[in-house]
């Protein structure tokens, strides 16, 4: 289907996106890269009445080291992303989801703001968020506010964001000595929509956790930061401490049924991740035996 | 505000200029504006690949592109891709291979392929599959596509005698 008809305005600065999404409120949609929003639109899902174009906002565009935090612009496209030095250096786990979300076409389009923004359950870039500790950084005409990925996303497609507000950056803190990553996720075809997916940022010292971040994706209504990586953090590692993480993962996660998987399964592949990562991370594939899928 | 916009860009080398709704999608504004037909459009929503075309020099679904987006662009379709000779062999070996049957699929299949070949010259065939995975084809079943685009990297690598 063809999307219905709206009106159309490209923003010249953030201060004059805000001012249309001020005098258009609920009625007018953000269009960055426009991957999950003309999608919804030709499917005739959402009929926005005005399009706020913010793709050619080069004050949103960007990925920059400054101190200790690494900043990426809303509209840095994922390919962009996937291509960065300084992203391979101080936030790798980006570069393998990346790899996951949809086909090159889309890369070359799509951006992190977008997706972020879109909230999508089972996309990969939120729960990346999620693993980093990510701070998103929210414009409003009142001001900048600064959110948690932890609090960022409520729930099937919602954040904290208004309709006057525009998510202008996510800001991570730089991947440490001795950090370490991994992103796994199953999918019926490659760039699908995971069904279960897991991604995970870790520091790991003498052979045991010291932090680890478990960012699940696919397994509710929002990207979930798994609280069993509790029981793996700080302690001498005994095959005996999977089994734990993997109770309290199992007590822990609420996924849904649909036309990909059922409830059983979701908990069993977010298991099979949990034993894969960790035999990963700690470099011990042994862990990782009846972790097939 | 659902007036037409005013619409400059450069398609296939050349300037073009129009005014067009904002709901028209690129892929509609390159074949009912332009008559570009060997832009197909499949699903209109992102899924099957058959709008493929370069924009800025990155191939992109022109089904998820409002023609209002290419304000000052540049877009290549199959029609400026094949008129330059730039795909030529890969065509001939699409042919060469039976990789197409209908045919629908193959311009964005095109598109995609010589995207791949740009920017990794020997990819192998789990490569050539992955790039190729957002290309939906129904006839052939991939096999032949994959040795098409496999025959055509391998003859760009050997040495011009």
């Amino acid at each position: 289907m063809k999307a219905s008809a709206f009106s159309y305005a490209r923003a010249t600065s953030v201060a004059d996106a805000l001012r249309l999404l001020g005098a258009h409120g609920d009625k007018a949609k953000l269009l960055s890269g426009g991957q999950s929003l003309m999608p919804a639109m030709n499917l005739r899902l959402l009929a926005p009445e005005l399009l706020v174009d913010i793709g050619g906002l080069t004050e949103l565009r960007g990925i920059a080291v400054s101190g200790d935090v690494l900043r990426v612009g809303a509209v840095t496209r994922h390919v962009e992303i996937a291509g960065s030095a300084d992203i391979a250096v101080h936030a790798p786990l980006l570069v393998e989801a990346i790899a996951h979300v949809a086909h090159p076409a889309i890369r070359n389009r799509g951006t992190l703001g977008g997706s972020l923004a879109h909230a999508d359950p089972a996309s990969e870039l939120p729960a990346c968020m999620l693993a980093l500790n990510a701070v998103i950084v929210i414009q409003g005409q009142a001001g900048e506010r600064r959110i948690k990925a932890d609090e960022f996303f409520t729930g099937i497609y919602e954040t904290v964001l208004s309709p006057e507000e525009l998510l202008v950056a996510v800001e991570l803190p730089l991947a440490r000595q001795s950090a370490a990553h991994f992103f796994q996720e199953f999918a019926r075809r490659h760039g699908d929509y995971a069904i279960v997916g897991l991604a995970a940022q870790a520091v790991v010292a003498r052979g045991a956790f010291s932090e680890l971040r478990l960012a699940y994706f696919g397994v509710g209504d929002r990207p979930v930061s798994a609280q069993a990586a509790d029981k793996l953090v700080g302690k001498a590692f005994a095959p005996a401490t999977l089994a734990d993480a993997c109770t309290a993962l199992d007590a822990e996660l609420e996924p849904q049924q649909d036309h990909q998987a059922s409830v059983p399964m979701r908990h069993h592949l977010a298991k099979v991740l949990l034993k894969r990562c960790v035999a990963a991370l700690l470099n011990r594939p042994e862990l990782a035996a009846g972790a097939a899928a | 505000m659902t007036t037409p916009v005013p619409l400059s860009l450069d398609v296939n080398g050349e300037r073009v200029d129009a005014h067009v709704l904002p709901r028209l999608n690129l892929a509609d504004f390159l074949r009912e504006h332009l008559q570009l037909t060997g832009t197909h459009v499949g699903c209109e929503q992102g899924v099957c690949g058959a709008c493929t075309v370069r924009l800025n020099g990155d191939i992109v679904r022109a089904c998820l592109v409002l023609a209002v987006q290419t304000e000052g662009a540049s877009v290549v379709t199959i029609e400026g891709l094949s008129d330059s000779g730039e795909i030529a062999d890969l065509q001939a070996a699409f042919r060469d291979r039976n990789a197409l049957q209908c045919g629908f699929c193959t311009p964005g299949m095109l598109m995609a392929a010589q995207d791949l070949l740009q920017h990794s010259p020997a990819p192998d065939r789990d490569a050539i599959r992955e790039h190729l995975s957002g290309n939906y084809c129904r006839c052939t079943g991939y096999q032949a596509i994959i040795d098409a685009v496999e025959t055509t990297a391998q003859a760009r690598a050997e040495p011009r005698s």
